[in-house]
């Protein structure tokens, strides 16, 4: 039999999973192992019951200092500042997009500019964002924007020009007006694309609100890593670099059911 | 005065010639049949008529109205795929048929109450009632194409165009198809153009039959001329004896 015909039965995909997860924890467990045995000092890769126990530490105790448990305040900004950002990016690139795909003026006013724009490596211009908005709130939610919008908006306008000509041309012929082809036609078709488009981009923003939390900031999970990054403090780094990771794929996951649940005809099929 | 009216149509694409000099005088009621070989034009005529294209020249008039620059609710159609909206269920697309006129293109209070019972009569006299909750995407290829039927004629069109409406269906739906269509008529007595690649189709509804193709042919650039209407059948019963042979000895019966 092909090897490309194969598929493996349901305990052998579970432990198939699982496999690459359980190598990597072991390939760390050794390592930190060897290390430590070598030099008990070795701050490099800390024994995985170290790092539990900093985890359950961050995530209970409050700082010495203020009282207050830093990881939540942490994860408070950072999540209010992704939201705020991945927000208004999946707004605008709705109206955009939509206008984009629906409008031949818009297309022909906005396309263009859209794809140079799309081209400019948004961290070159954090330094100019931090001088126009200062290094508060603004300028770090202006680069989550600036990052992901343009390549929402271009995703979304090809969304739109996938529709079907045909089914703008019924909705025509049932003598629907532009605003009504707009949101009974295509927003309907494209609300699923975009939620499609917002997990996509949500790598990406990640990568932005840390990147403007390293160099600026006061609160938040980057700051936060890069600040004990000083200390050599690796068993709060990678406790954070996990929790970071559990909250990406909770808002993936999250993403996906709710497609899911309020898209039902997405899924359906004879 | 002719109900449709086409006057001197020419269209063509950039250089390239499609349909020359076309004219055409439909009766109120009829139902026009239009064959013809791939890339003759016959589906451009259509979108000239449905108005998604504006002719080079010439004018199409529905009832002396002023040429139309868009498609609006003159002119109903049917598509061979794509023709109803997914994200709607069944009972939603034919509630669409007359509510996307209006300003939100919804009913609100008690007219929507009213639109839902309209539809579900309108389900009903087209075989759909037992699946008004679904989504299009669950239903058979005629089912998808009897309820695109169904949203066209709650709009009240005064033509409708279909487009190869059955092309994708096996022939056994297809069938049953024409016999809805048929029955449809009889009880709207609509105006309707179809364009068809099945020539058997074409007669067996049509009341006229029209022939698309090119009467001038250059060997050596083919895209040289347009085409036009060569061939108008009288396609009624009683008509030209083909429509006889297969409206009244049916081969399948006699043998």
């Amino acid at each position: 039999m092909r090897l490309i015909n194969r598929s493996p039965g349901r305990p052998a995909a579970l432990v198939l999973m699982a496999l690459p997860f359980v190598a990597v924890l072991a390939a760390y467990a050794i390592g930190s192992e060897v290390r430590l045995a070598e030099n008990p000092q070795d701050k490099l890769l800390p024994a995985p019951a170290q790092i539990l126990e900093t985890a359950i530490r961050l995530f209970t105790e409050g700082d010495r200092r203020s009282g207050r448990i830093l990881l939540w305040y942490d994860t408070g900004a950072s999540l209010a500042r992704l939201a705020i950002g991945v927000g208004i990016a999946a707004l605008s690139a709705l109206a955009f997009g939509m206008a984009i795909g629906m409008l031949p003026y818009a297309r022909r006013t906005l396309n263009a500019f859209v794809g140079v724009i799309s081209m400019v490596p948004p961290l070159a211009i954090l330094p100019i964002l931090f001088i126009i908005f200062g290094l508060g709130e603004v300028s770090k939610v202006a680069l989550i924007v600036i990052g992901i919008t343009p390549v929402m908006i271009r995703d979304l306008s090809a969304r739109t020009l996938e529709i079907p000509r045909e089914m703008i041309v019924k909705a025509e012929t049932l003598g629907a007006s532009s605003a009504v082809i707009a949101m009974r036609v295509v927003l309907p078709q494209i609300l699923p694309r975009l939620i499609a488009s917002v997990r996509l981009a949500l790598g990406p923003a990640w990568l932005f609100l840390i990147a403007a939390e390293a160099i600026a900031a006061q609160l938040g999970l980057g700051y936060r890593i890069f600040l004990v990054r000083r200390y050599l403090a690796m068993d709060v780094i990678l406790t954070y670099v996990i929790w970071i990771t559990l909250l990406a794929f909770l808002m993936d996951y999250a993403l996906r059911l709710l497609s899911r649940k309020a898209f039902p005809w997405t899924e359906a099929a004879l | 005065m002719s109900f449709v009216e086409v006057r001197n149509i020419f269209q063509s694409y950039g250089s390239r010639p499609i349909l020359e000099r076309v004219n055409l005088d439909v009766a109120k009621g009829d139902f026009i049949s239009i064959v013809g070989a791939s890339g003759c034009g016959k589906s451009t005529f259509l979108r000239l008529l449905l108005a998604q294209e504006v002719p080079t020249r010439g004018t199409i008039r529905i009832d002396g109205n002023d040429p139309a620059v868009e498609p609006g609710r003159e002119r109903g159609v049917v598509f061979q795929r794509y023709s109803v909206f997914p994200h709607m269920s069944v009972r939603e697309n034919i509630v669409a048929g007359e509510s996307f006129h209006r300003c939100w293109g919804r009913f609100y209070g008690a007219g929507k109450k009213q639109a839902l019972d309209r539809a579900d009569e309108t389900l009903n006299r087209i075989g759909l009632a037992h699946v008004a909750d679904a989504y299009p995407a669950t239903l058979s290829g005629g089912m998808q194409q009897r309820l695109a039927i169904g949203q066209a004629l709650v709009a009240r069109p005064r033509i409708l165009l279909l487009d190869e409406p059955f092309g994708a269906l096996d022939p056994g739906t297809r069938l049953a198809m024409h016999d809805f269509l048929m029955e449809l008529r009889a009880q709207t007595r609509m105006t309707v153009f179809m364009v068809t690649h099945d020539l058997e189709e074409g007669f067996k509804l049509g009341d006229r039959v029209l022939v698309f193709d090119k009467t001038r042919w250059d060997a050596d650039y083919p895209d040289n001329y347009g085409a036009t209407i060569t061939y108008d059948f009288d396609a009624r019963n009683g008509g030209i004896p083909f429509q006889d042979i297969m409206e009244e000895h049916n081969v399948l019966l006699s043998a």
